[in-house]
């Protein structure tokens, strides 16, 4: 059985492009947080690798430690009670974790930018968004007032909000959600950084709005040929924008596919549970199916596979051995590249 | 009212899978344990506190002092013996002993009147507390809860009162009457002291208001007493007690100042603001005098404001 | 006017009729296609409901300086053991609607019907004997219990309010049936609600909502604020009681799949208005109105093959104002089917005409001028 160290090649992503290994590796990363009720173990050995124009999404529930990983990706985690105890993050092979707070602070912002969920509250409200916009410019690049100003305006077009020129001036209260969130993005796209990581971007808006904003990131990611690291709970999302995908449960990665492959046969009993509990809209369902039971307390992550007490398939294997993130084949055993499974049963899940 | 045993509680972890399926054990927080309120979550966080513990030891002592002084010392604090004992310095090697910390210009025991002069000042720091929380919940509540022109009018009342600056106002005040006993300086006090707690009352209990869980009761048809006393009450409550603790210890400082000024607590009556005020007079030749209850009133404020702070923590994790 | 059934006509006496005037002479009792059959007279009925929160300034006179148009006139019907969703964008008022159905707001103008009694002006007793009636659940499970309150005394509330429903000596088991119920254990009873997880507390939520065995649950966005795996427990937990208890739900939800799976009759809401309403079937798979096929048709699906196939009809701008809603159509800001009627001529809620009379799904109450079938949901 082939054991997958560090995700494997990614099948066709989008753009051509000169390939030079990824431009984000995270290895063997834990992250731990020291509490009154204990420690909390919310991330507990994470690869993931994201190359340029590609979109990686990190799916997972409250408590998977999805954001808490990209958290530590952008030394942004607080530190204490967060702690790092093992675990490498290479930016185009450098290991972050390694570097200086002087030189990761130049990365940041530069060449790795980062999008919230709450975009009114990652605003500074006493500032214009013109201000906020251009500041990134006469701080990195020295720019003048006026020059700042011109490039503000210039990203608030490329976000496509209307009449930029006229309110570069406005202050954040004074924009819808949706165009709040343009903004953001407009910030994290000011200096062109190579690699965006999106957390939750458009959980916080309304479907219209939300189609808008997903649109306006895959396009700019494009054109940018950037790399995007898109968390999120939503399966719908994922669905419309990304390229592979990476399950994550109780802090884990239980699950790594090419966007459409997971969907059509998905190898991981939870994947598979989290898929058959979503509503359809083009049909109506008798009684949705339930994983059963709830995620688990992170102090107290269940010994062995940590999904066993919701698993419909657990065995006894199952509650002592913690399975590794397995090479998923196809029945005769041809590798199913950037598959991986960390079940002890993948073979039944996803042939059987 | 369902039977509140904490038994069943714990129980409930063991059997959690089998009667309810759907909710596995390892849901709720952290090892068996029984009901924890928030109110014994943040006991469990001060018991835990150093400063909390030094804080309330402290307090217990000055407590029990006030309470039964005649148990801390045999000397009255009243005798005065000019002959032997004139601006006598402190024989710091006595411990207890009625010369421990000397004698002052009319021959009284310093100790004793340490010892004594406490419970003016707890009796001025816990009534002042005491009665600003009840009247500044009341009316801050008020003001929070039904809004519209009772806040106008409750919230106007509180700024005016709030404009007067509060040693100031309580020395224009306090000169007005003859016998100032303990409890006019403490009425005085209250008068202008209330309008901390109302703010602070009607702050949280506008955020509380707005919480489903009151449309929830409104919803079900209960009446205003019971929102008020049922929901928002204790709601409000925590930061209202953090307030009144740290405020506790301004009081007492506060008497103090004005017993020094003159205005406040007088002779006979023994208080720690009253020594120091007369201990000004020998300032040169016997420090000790004006010294000592000084420091006495320093590490009660101390105290009240530590303990405070330790309270605040507690019940208000997200400051840390 | 949103489901005039035929129901209607046989209550010429009921004292909705005069409430009703101008909209109800436009709809037509065409017997909406596919419309539930006759189930005698609806446990509520909502009538042209209205709800304007003024705008003031100014600090000592108040100045009426406009209106925040939350409601501006909705009516719908709801029938005994059915599930009627209200979906619709931020905004939209269908939170206000909820308040104004569970009277915890006081209606602008318009008429709610219990059992044919106007509810909007009731008071004191009255309207406490119609609250036993008529609960409610929210959003957000962490703020809608009350964290110093053991769960034993939450869900026993109703009881100290309503003493009449469970005698004293009852209670305690009441409250532990009801646990039960919701598939919580019994013996949780002295606990606190920080001692459960989101979708524990949602079912302490219901079980208050339950305990005064209401015929109506209002429930505001119920399952939003849960994760997907437990969000499938809450909607089947739901579905059961419904079927045990015979309980009618409002249920009001941003998300177009779990409303889909959970109603019978779905009604679409943008800015204060029905856009549509009609059965499941109707509004999803053969809406007419452009507002529900752009909604449906944003809806990310989770299902990378159709994401290619589906036609996406991607709406501009964001939602206006309703302090300052569009004059004539709402939605004409930001429909590409708008033409200069829109601006002028308000749509009413009806069968369009081009379908009336026809037996074809699409044939049920849109306000649209130019109302057309279009499905968007399948994959073309």
């Amino acid at each position: 059985m082939t054991i997958i160290e560090t995700t494997a090649d990614v099948p066709a992503p989008r753009g051509d492009r000169q390939h030079e290994g990824p431009l984000l590796e995270v290895r063997d990363l834990h992250v731990e947080f020291h509490t009154r009720d204990g420690v909390t173990k919310a991330v507990n050995g994470v690869n993931y690798s994201v190359s340029a124009g590609e979109t990686l999404a990190v799916l997972g529930e409250s408590g998977s430690g999805k954001s808490v990983t990209a958290q530590a990706v952008m030394g942004i985690l607080d530190m204490p009670p967060g702690r790092i105890p093992k675990g490498e993050i290479l930016f185009r092979g450098q290991d972050m974790l390694r570097m200086s707070a002087e030189e990761r602070r130049a990365l940041r912002g530069r060449k790795i930018a980062m999008i919230f969920q709450d975009a009114l509250s990652s605003l500074n409200p006493v500032l214009s968004v013109g201000y906020q916009l251009g500041e990134m410019f006469r701080v990195h690049e020295g720019l003048s007032k006026k020059e700042a100003k011109a490039k503000a305006i210039e990203l608030m077009d490329k976000v496509k909000i209307p009449a930029a020129a006229a309110r570069v001036g406005d202050y954040p209260h004074q924009f819808s959600g949706g165009m709040r969130q343009r903004i953001m993005i407009a910030m994290a796209l000011a200096l062109e950084p190579d690699l965006i990581i999106a957390d939750e971007p458009t959980t916080a808006l309304d479907v219209t709005v939300q189609a808008q904003v997903m649109d306006l990131l895959a396009e700019l990611q494009a054109e940018y040929n950037m790399g995007l690291i898109l968390i999120t709970h939503d399966l719908g999302v994922v669905a419309d924008v990304a390229d592979r995908i990476a399950v994550m449960y109780a802090g884990r990665i239980v699950e790594t596919a090419p966007v459409h492959e997971l969907y059509q046969r998905p190898a991981h009993p939870y994947t598979r549970g989290l898929l058959d509990s979503i509503p359809r809209l083009d049909q109506k369902g008798e009684e949705l199916y339930a994983i059963k039971g709830l995620p688990p307390n992170l102090t107290r992550i269940p010994t062995g596979c940590a999904f066993n007490p919701r698993c419909p398939k657990a065995g006894d294997v199952c509650r002592t051995d913690v399975p590794a993130l397995h090479q998923v084949t196809e029945q005769d055993g041809t590798e199913l590249p950037g598959r991986g499974s960390a079940c002890h049963f993948w073979k039944e899940t996803i042939h059987g | 009212m369902p039977e509140k045993t904490a038994a069943t509680a714990v129980s409930a972890e063991t059997e959690a899978g089998a009667t309810a399926p759907d909710d596995a054990p390892a849901a709720v927080t952290a090892k068996p344990e029984k009901a924890r309120s928030l109110w014994s979550d943040a006991w469990g966080d001060l018991r835990r506190n150093p400063l909390f513990l030094i804080s309330a030891g402290l307090i217990l002592v000055l407590l029990a002092i006030s309470a039964f002084p005649g148990l801390f010392t045999s000397a009255s604090p009243r005798d005065a013996d000019l002959a032997n004992h004139y601006l006598q310095h402190p024989n710091w090697g006595h411990f207890f002993a009625p010369d421990w910390f000397g004698y002052d210009g009319q021959g009284r025991s310093i100790y004793a009147r340490v010892i004594y002069g406490a419970r003016a000042s707890i009796m001025v720091g816990v009534g002042v507390t005491a009665l600003v929380t009840i009247i500044g919940t009341i009316i801050g509540m008020a003001a929070g809860y039904f809004g519209g022109l009772t806040d106008s009018l409750l919230s106007r009342v509180t700024d005016i009162f709030m404009g007067i600056p509060f040693l100031l106002g309580a020395l224009v005040v306090l000169t007005g009457f003859e016998n100032r006993s303990i409890w006019v300086v403490i009425l005085a006090l209250v008068f202008l002291g209330w309008t901390v707690i109302a703010r602070v009352a009607r702050g949280a209990v506008i955020n509380i208001k707005q919480a489903d869980y009151v449309v929830a009761a409104k919803a079900l048809g209960a009446s205003t007493s019971r929102i008020l006393l049922r929901h928002v009450l204790p709601n409000a409550l925590a930061p209202i007690i953090v307030v009144a603790t740290i405020a506790l210890g301004g009081y007492i400082a506060a008497e103090a100042t004005l017993s020094f000024l003159g205005v406040g607590l007088a002779e006979p009556t023994v208080s720690w603001g009253v020594d120091v005020s007369s201990g000004r007079e020998q300032l040169r030749n016997a420090p000790h005098v004006l010294i000592i209850p000084s420091v006495m009133v320093s590490i009660t404020v101390l105290a009240f404001l530590m303990f405070g702070d330790a309270v605040r923590n507690a019940l208000d994790p997200k400051l840390r | 006017m949103a489901e005039l059934s035929k129901n209607d006509e046989a209550l010429v006496d009921s004292p909705d009729r005069t409430g009703v005037q101008p909209p109800a002479a436009e709809a037509k009792p065409a017997g909406t296609a596919g419309a539930p059959v006759d189930r005698g007279e609806p446990i509520l009925r909502v009538r042209n409901l209205v709800k304007h929160f003024p705008m003031t300034q100014g600090i000592l006179f108040k100045k009426k300086i406009g209106a925040v148009k939350a409601v501006d006139g909705v009516s719908f019907d709801l029938h005994q053991g059915e599930t009627l969703g209200i979906v619709g964008e931020s905004g939209c008022g269908k939170s206000t609607v909820a308040k104004l159905l569970m009277s915890l707001e006081t209606a602008t103008s318009g008429e709610v019907f219990y059992k044919g009694q106007d509810i909007t002006r009731l008071s004191g007793r009255a309207l406490k004997a119609v609250r036993r009636n008529i609960q409610m659940v929210f959003q957000d499970p962490y703020t809608s219990l009350n964290p110093r309150m053991t769960v034993g005394d939450i869900i026993g509330e109703p009881f100290d309010i309503h003493p009449e429903v469970a005698p004293k000596g009852d209670r305690s088991r009441r409250v532990q049936e009801l646990l039960d119920v919701v598939g919580l254990n019994p013996e949780y009873i002295n606990r606190y609600p920080h001692q459960f997880s989101g979708g524990q507390r949602q079912r302490i939520g219901i079980a208050r909502g339950l305990a005064l065995n209401p015929e109506i649950i209002v429930c505001d966005e119920p399952v939003s604020a849960l994760d997907v795996s437990v969000q499938a427990q809450v909607i089947n937990l739901m579905g059961k009681l419904q079927d045990e208890f015979d309980l009618s739900y409002v249920f009001i939800a941003h998300d177009l799949s779990i409303v889909r799976h959970i109603s019978d009759r779905v009604g679409v809401m943008y800015l204060g208005r029905m856009a549509e309403i009609g059965t499941d079937t109707q509004i999803y798979d053969h809406p007419t109105h452009p507002y529900t096929q752009a909604l449906l048709s944003a809806v990310p699906v989770p299902d990378p093959e159709s994401r290619e196939v589906r036609e996406r009809i991607i709406l501009s701008g964001d939602v206006p104002s309703p302090a300052n809603p569009p004059s004539g159509c709402s939605f004409r800001t930001r429909c590409w089917k708008a033409e200069d009627k829109c601006a002028t001529e308000v749509p009413l809620l009806a069968v369009p005409e081009r379908f009336a009379g026809r037996d074809t799904p699409a044939a049920h109450e849109s306000a649209c001028h130019f109302a057309e079938e279009k499905d968007v949901v399948h994959a073309a």
